[in-house]
């Protein structure tokens, strides 16, 4: 095994003793640690990336002597890469763009704490997306919905309290009912790995055993994920613990930890033979609900009348996207949906970054009435949010474009009448977000009369306006190189099944 | 709003019966009262009132609705997750489809491999080690978050820790003689017998988590006998954050080379000794000890954190 195969490895375990040592730590020194880790982690996704494409195939790590299918085994490819380079990015970024808020929200004796959560789900966050076993993958999930949790609640006011509660009962039944699947799913195959998993799937189905609890654990996996990443129905708990919440935690919440989930969803439809259930039936139930999630989540948010209440309520809409994607069932749909999850991280951590710092510059709150006017106070994110709300839309371009045409060419390919529906969804959806995020927009550069009253503090946020900027390149570039970097995730889709 | 209430459940109360927005701006009011402000009284004329009146009661129709749905839910998910697992395999079967390859690896080979005699031991910190890495972590990102929430450690207001103090007295038994001769006599056996089960992990049922609870159990028990004073001689918080710390920190080490070795075919120099003695079984036995010290410090700081928010 060559030297630089081992970096995943310690992707997982230098963030968890990070963890730990910021725990005890002042909170400056703590902070420290926190962001010099998490770029440590960038560089070492992108040098797994380079490596993996490089050698241009997958391979697994035992994390032992003894590897699969006694121990347990990360698998570590081109896609693990691509995914693990955007979550790390919008780690740092995250962080470093709310940093100046972070020491205003976060009292100082718990600073640390925070940091240390940080840290956890850096380390949660690489695990999910290179372990190859769903055992270990619910153990991250614990660590990923407490971390988050904390997050949320790290500000201690009333509200946050109140999201954070609700957040946790929520995220609780969704991994209870993960669980449940999980443990269904060994008793039928007597694995825990993918790929042993996936043998004994399939020749339980060919030989139509045990059906019913096959199915039913499927499903409980699928639900568990749906609740814990805010599938339409399930999307209660999102607002409240996004909206209000430290401008970090939302931007790490609502571009991260959902996304962590989908992306162990995708690995279990396409790894253990999940998808073969699919064409089965499960899959078209999973296609309503993304169709229903996409026009209802963006229903909600012209309703809202907060701005990042509204920010919040469009992740909903765009949760629905990758669910639609992968409820194709097409190696496709699967890719589009991966790249919808990579330019809705990128825009979505910068809208709700910049949604803070309009906040911020605004008196009393984020009402639209409020924010009016916002943009000529803290140009910078005015403009970030402008950018973010046209990718969102699918303004040439930009990121969210790029993925709208994916979609629209998996559902092609597909034909029939979920062509029909991808279409429709995607054409009422667009039209949707151009009414609540050019609204906003505007409403951000009406003059209201008080420019002079509130002077920007964003001047000297060297931390902000850098992390801004990354994230409006990010955007513009996963617009405009959109179909190179669909070409390396059909690279990588071909090594990851 | 309306006049101020002392209902302790009004707050539940209107958020069934008028949603989400009744509870926030109930919160947003309590915000305000910290801060000593007057509550701005609203005119409630008697039309106004009648149409209150009017909405809670089809609220309250509608909330009796949505009581019975759920009860349905859970009634029809109960029945098919019972459904389901009355098809399962049956558990330990002769004839059952399940492939036991892995189990049967698991009962020949793990106590020649590991040096465990207890086969639940070998595995969870030595074949499925990864795993078990995760949970102790899930332990500490617990008292984390706990303490995140509840410590009042460093805080700057001084009012807050007397009023915490004062709350705390309900607690403090004062020279309860027979708790506290009790307590003399069951410490030490509790906490040696916790001693005993981590120790023996590897051979006999038992090792950390179990045994690091006993031990958890053992200082509460101190603690509520003797109080803080007496406790604090030999555990305060330092002692709790470095043992933690060092604890973690050595669980990371040990197993990042153990993964590391293991994965690049390194021999790593440890032995499984003589299987049976106390010492052997390579990492399994210092491992068990700090799985311990994890649990029985989580257990004693989730204890104190809920009772006083502070060491």
């Amino acid at each position: 095994m060559q030297l630089w195969q081992n970096i995943p490895l310690f992707l997982i375990v230098c963030p968890l003793m990070c963890a730990v040592v910021c725990s005890v730590l002042k909170g400056k020194a703590a902070r420290g640690v926190m962001a010099a880790l998490s770029a440590l982690v960038c560089v070492g996704m992108g040098l797994v990336l380079f490596f993996s494409a490089r050698m241009g195939e997958s391979y697994a790590y035992p994390m032992g002597a003894i590897g699969a299918p006694y121990g347990n085994e990360l698998r570590v490819g081109i896609t693990e890469g691509i995914v693990g380079l955007a979550f790390s990015l919008v780690i740092f970024l995250s962080v470093l763009g709310g940093w100046r808020k972070l020491k205003a929200d976060v009292p100082e004796n718990k600073i640390h704490l925070y940091a240390a959560m940080v840290c956890l789900l850096t380390s949660a966050m690489s695990a999910m997306t290179f372990t190859n076993d769903l055992f270990t993958s619910y153990v991250f999930i614990e660590i990923s919905t407490i971390a988050a949790c904390a997050l949320i609640s790290a500000t201690n006011k009333g509200r946050t309290l109140y999201g954070a509660a609700r957040y946790m009962l929520m995220n609780l039944l969704g991994s209870g009912l993960f669980l449940l699947g999980v443990s269904m799913l060994y008793c039928l195959t007597g694995h825990l790995l993918f790929p042993q998993i996936e043998e004994h799937v399939k020749m339980l189905l060919s030989s139509r055993q045990y059906l019913t609890p096959l199915s039913l654990s499927f499903v409980l996996m699928t639900l568990g994920i749906a609740i814990k990443s805010a599938l339409y129905p399930f999307h209660t708990w999102l607002p409240n613990a996004y909206a209000s919440t430290t401008v970090a935690s939302s931007a790490l919440l609502s571009s991260l930890i959902s996304k962590m989930y989908i992306f162990l969803l995708i690995k279990i439809f396409f790894r253990s033979a999940g998808a073969q259930l699919f064409a089965e039936g499960i899959g078209d139930f999973l296609f309503m609900f993304a169709v229903v999630g996409i026009v209802m989540g963006s229903v909600d948010a012209i309703r809202e009348h907060h701005l990042s209440r509204m920010v919040a309520y469009s992740s909903v809409a765009q949760i629905g996207y990758i669910f639609l994607g992968i409820s194709l069932g097409t190696e496709a749909g699967m890719a589009a949906a991966l790249f919808h999850i990579l330019a809705h991280s990128a825009a979505k951590s910068m809208l709700f970054l910049a949604s803070g710092k309009l906040r911020e510059v605004s008196e009393k709150g984020d009402g639209f009435r409020n924010v009016r006017g916002a943009g000529f106070r803290a140009p910078l994110a005015g403009a970030a949010f402008a950018v973010g709300a046209c990718s969102l839309i699918g303004v040439p371009l930009l990121g969210g474009f790029a993925s709208k045409i994916f979609l629209a060419q998996a559902g092609i390919e597909l034909g029939g009448w979920r062509m029909a529906v991808v279409l429709g969804a995607l054409a009422v959806s667009t039209v949707l977000n151009v009414i609540y995020m050019l609204r906003t927009t505007l409403t951000l550069y009406r003059p209201s009369g008080r420019q002079e009253m509130v002077k920007s503090p964003l001047r000297k946020d060297v931390c902000f306006t850098v992390a801004i900027l990354a994230l409006i390149a990010l955007n513009v570039f996963l617009g405009v190189a959109g179909g190179q970097v669909m070409e390396w995730i059909h690279r990588g889709i071909a090594l990851f099944v | 709003m309306k006049t101020k209430k002392n209902d302790p459940f009004q707050h539940l109360k209107d958020w069934i019966e008028n949603g989400d927005s009744a509870l926030e701006v109930e919160m947003q009011d309590e915000l305000d009262d910290t801060e000593s402000q007057p509550l701005p009284k609203e005119p409630a004329g008697p039309q106004k009132k009648l149409f209150v009146l009017d909405k809670k009661n089809v609220l309250k129709r509608l909330n009796i609705w949505y009581a019975v749905a759920a009860f349905a839910v859970c009634l029809a998910l109960i029945g098919v997750l019972v459904y389901a697992a009355a098809q399962l395999p049956k558990f330990g079967g002769a004839d059952t489809l399940v492939d036991s390859e892995v189990t049967a690896f698991y009962v020949e080979n793990t106590m020649e491999e590991t040096g465990a005699v207890n086969i639940v031991t070998g595995i969870i910190l030595d074949y499925r080690g990864f795993d078990t890495l995760g949970e102790s972590h899930v332990l500490f990102i617990a008292v984390c978050t706990v303490l995140l929430l509840l410590s009042i450690h460093g805080e700057k207001d001084e009012e807050q820790k007397l009023k915490a103090d004062a709350y705390d007295r309900h607690f403090e038994p004062h020279h309860d003689e027979v708790l506290q001769c009790c307590a003399r006599l069951l410490t030490p056996l509790v906490l040696i017998f916790g001693l005993y089960i981590i120790a023996n992990g590897h051979l006999s049922p038992g090792g950390g988590f179990s045994g690091g609870a006993i031990l958890g159990a053992g200082l509460i028990l101190y603690q509520n006998a003797f109080g803080y004073k007496k406790t604090e001689r030999f555990f305060t918080f330092r002692t709790f954050k470095l043992v933690s710390l060092c604890a973690l920190l050595f669980y990371s080490l040990a197993k990042g080379y153990h993964f590391f070795t293991g994965a690049n075919h390194i021999p790593n120099g440890i032995s499984a000794g003589h299987v049976g003695n106390i010492l052997s079984a390579g990492l399994l036995l210092p491992l068990n000890f700090v799985v311990g010290c994890v649990v029985a410090c989580t257990m004693y700081a989730l204890y104190t954190m809920f009772r006083r928010g502070e060491f």
